[in-house]
């Protein structure tokens, strides 16, 4: 079956010709219906500009190419009247912070339903008794005073959740949700992910879920991405991944969690930070970090190469014909 | 001196913020703080957690009387730092200083950092001719550099932002520190390089830290003692290793049960709190968890249970009167 979402190749860049940037190079990946993808990796890596690139949402000073298909819609080359459409109805999402977000001068009745009424033409009592259902759905209590109330009456869950129902309001084929959860505390988070799952289910929607928490993935997600300073560096299903991560990132990223400390002992940590973009390194991007670093590491860049089904890794160590290219290099 | 003197001893703490809604209801008032008791001996770490509006934070803030509490004490080395003054306060101040969540809003993006961190030694007019040593010392223990004085924040990354408030809390050599938060908006991995730095310094510096956070891992990793908070008061509070093995109050159960799993196929019994956190203007009668609670029973509705000693803890549940 052919996936919901294709991306290939995409790169996004930043800036004029003389101050171009290069953020994200080269990433591709595939939603099926009803899938749940996880991108995971610190501060900085791109998680956002790639979901933000696929909504067409990056700002004036982006330049964005390669191919997103969705539905087999090709968006890369819609006018932004077609994309209008796209928006809300076929794809959704749920941004970083709520806030920032949602109109602060609307209801949160008016706000859901203008959603609804961009795309479905239904009457107004219609509409009205849909956004009722929506926020009962998302376990909003007393939801017919919260429908008067505006977004800053609300506590940061609420939000959170009032959110959720307008990404979902239209029955999007795909969500894309940037850490829906990481300003909640774990029971709210708990019934956030509870939501996200059953809705997945109901629709068959696809998810993205983008997040720096490997716990929310084992949580919610069937396959993850790990991407590091604009690369994808490791894709697997969710338990080889968690349970045997090939890469040395992947591996740090999990050995950092405190979960992973010994008793009292001090954590692992991944030294120095991930490096701007106008500071990528040569070779392997990760390499000034990594544990397990080699020479070639430095030197060549290390192409994301098939590792078992459904999984891939970009590192030389998993590389068969290594020794060769140490002795060229 | 008295060595089991704790350092810490806060005692029927209160805060209620007056409701600003016009005068008529001037009577009303959301109770963020209610009714804490606290002791902390020197060098250990207490954890505070619970749900978002709990009363943390107000805590923490109230301790260091950067607001005012409502009723209460708070004894602090055999002093009772809640009748000082002023001015006296502001003495004892560099003894207790607080460590925020997002250090983003709280270094001024116009100042150097050698401005940022003399300001407190400015204030407690520490002789200026120590400025410099201190200044450079104490940047070298969170693991900067000399160098980076002439800097200004936005020069550095988050986790050496984050250093760097944690420098200028530390600089006047305080024996409390509340970090409320602190690595909060970190990634795992400048969030594990922070927690060793705070662990490093604990033990070099003899620090004493109530240490606030919403994220229950980290919790357990850094502290000794677990306080668990819900609408303003603590529910419970215990030894870290007895607490995340057999949490007794149906609350603390919750939470944990709500920590995200390892693996996907860990098999946990997860008890879903029902609704928000209900609003602290307006608490439940009885028990103010009952509402939310998967083993109330009739009792709960109407008869508020204290903190007991159970299991050498202490709990507040009629569960185990
Ligand atoms: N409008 C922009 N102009 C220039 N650079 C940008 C812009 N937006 C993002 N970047 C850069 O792109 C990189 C990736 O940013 P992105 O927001 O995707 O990170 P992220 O992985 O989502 O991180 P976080 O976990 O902090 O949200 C960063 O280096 C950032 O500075
Ligand atoms: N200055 C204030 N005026 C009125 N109400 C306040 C004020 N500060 C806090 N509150 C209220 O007191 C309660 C406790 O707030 P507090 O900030 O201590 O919670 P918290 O546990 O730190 O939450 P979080 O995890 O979100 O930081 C909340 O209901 C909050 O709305
Ligand atoms: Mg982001
Ligand atoms: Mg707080």
């Amino acid at each position: 079956m052919k996936p919901l979402l294709e991306v290939d190749n995409l790169c996004i860049s930043f800036g004029n010709q003389a101050t171009m940037r290069h953020v994200v190079e080269n990433v591709s990946f595939h939603v099926h219906a009803g899938e749940s993808l996880g991108i995971v990796g610190e501060s900085g890596c791109g998680k956002s500009i790639t979901s933000l690139a696929i909504m067409r949402l990056l700002g004036g000073n982006s330049r964005v190419s390669g191919q997103i298909r969705l539905n087999n819609k090709e968006l890369l080359s819609l006018s932004e009247n077609q994309m209008r459409t796209i928006r809300g109805k076929d794809t959704a999402m749920i941004f970083q912070d709520p806030m920032t977000s949602l109109n602060p001068l609307l209801t949160i009745g008016k706000q859901i339903g203008e959603v609804m009424e961009q795309h479905d033409n239904l009457p107004r009592d219609e509409v009205k008794k849909c956004v009722l259902e929506l926020l009962t759905r998302v376990g909003i209590p007393r939801a017919d005073e919260i429908y008067h109330e505006y977004p800053h009456r609300l506590s940061g869950g609420m939000r959170q959740r009032v959110m959720i129902a307008m990404a979902i309001a239209c029955q999007p084929l795909l969500l894309l949700a940037d850490e829906p959860t990481t300003a909640l505390d774990v029971t709210i988070q708990a019934q956030i992910l509870d939501l996200l799952q059953k809705i997945r289910k109901e629709n068959r929607m696809a998810l993205i879920m983008i997040t720096h928490d490997l716990g929310v993935v084992a949580e919610v997600c069937d396959r993850v991405m790990v991407m590091y300073a604009g690369q994808v560096m490791e894709t697997a299903d969710v338990r080889t991944l968690l349970r045997t991560p090939m890469h040395p990132y992947t591996k740090a990223l999990m050995m950092s969690r405190p979960q992973s400390a010994k008793e009292n002992r001090r954590l692992n940590t991944i030294p120095g930070s991930v490096p701007s973009p106008e500071h990528f390194p040569n070779g392997c991007r990760f390499a000034p970090r990594c544990d397990q670093v080699m020479p070639i590491c430095y030197e060549k860049t290390p192409a994301l190469a098939p590792a078992g089904e459904g999984s891939a890794c970009r590192c030389w160590l998993y590389d068969e014909n290594k020794e060769s290219k140490e002795v060229l290099v | 001196m008295n060595a089991s003197r704790p350092l810490l001893e806060v005692k029927g703490l209160q805060k209620w913020f007056p409701l600003s809604r016009g005068f008529l209801q001037s009577s009303r008032f959301v109770r963020a703080v209610n009714n804490v008791d606290l002791i902390m001996r020197k060098g250990e770490t207490v954890g505070i957690v619970g749900e978002s509006g709990c009363g943390k934070s107000t805590l923490g803030r109230c301790i260091l009387r950067l607001i005012e509490p409502t009723d209460g004490e708070i004894w602090f080395n055999g002093t009772n730092v809640s009748s000082l003054s002023k001015q006296a306060m502001h003495k004892y101040r560099r003894n207790m200083q607080m460590i925020f969540q997002n250090p983003y809003d709280t270094l001024n993006p116009k100042h150097r950092i050698r401005k940022i961190l003399s300001e407190p030694l400015i204030a407690h007019r520490v002789p200026k001719e120590e400025h410099e040593t201190l200044m450079v010392n104490i940047l070298e223990r969170v693991g900067l550099r000399k160098e980076h004085l002439e800097r200004f924040p936005h020069e550095f990354s988050g986790g050496q932002r984050q250093r760097i408030c944690i420098a200028r809390a530390l600089i006047l050599g305080p024996e409390l520190v509340i970090a409320d938060e602190a690595v909060s908006a970190l990634d795992v991995s400048i969030q594990s390089q922070i927690l060793n730095l705070l662990q490093d310094l604990q033990e070099q510096m003899g620090l004493t830290y109530l240490f606030i956070s919403h994220d229950l891992s980290v919790v357990q990793h850094i502290s000794d003692r677990v306080a668990v908070m819900y609408l303003g008061e603590i529910v419970e509070m215990g030894d870290k290793q007895s607490f995340f093995q057999k949490p007794l109050h149906p609350y603390s159960q919750a939470l944990l049960s709500a920590v995200p799993k390892n693996d996907p196929d860990e098999n946990r019994e997860r008890i879903i709190l029902q609704g928000d956190l209900p609003s602290p203007t307006n608490p439940p009668s009885g028990c103010k968890f009952h509402q939310r609670c998967h083993v109330a029973m009739e009792k709960c509705k109407t008869e508020a249970p204290l903190l007991k000693e159970v299991e050498g803890r202490q709990v507040a549940c009629h569960l185990y009167a």
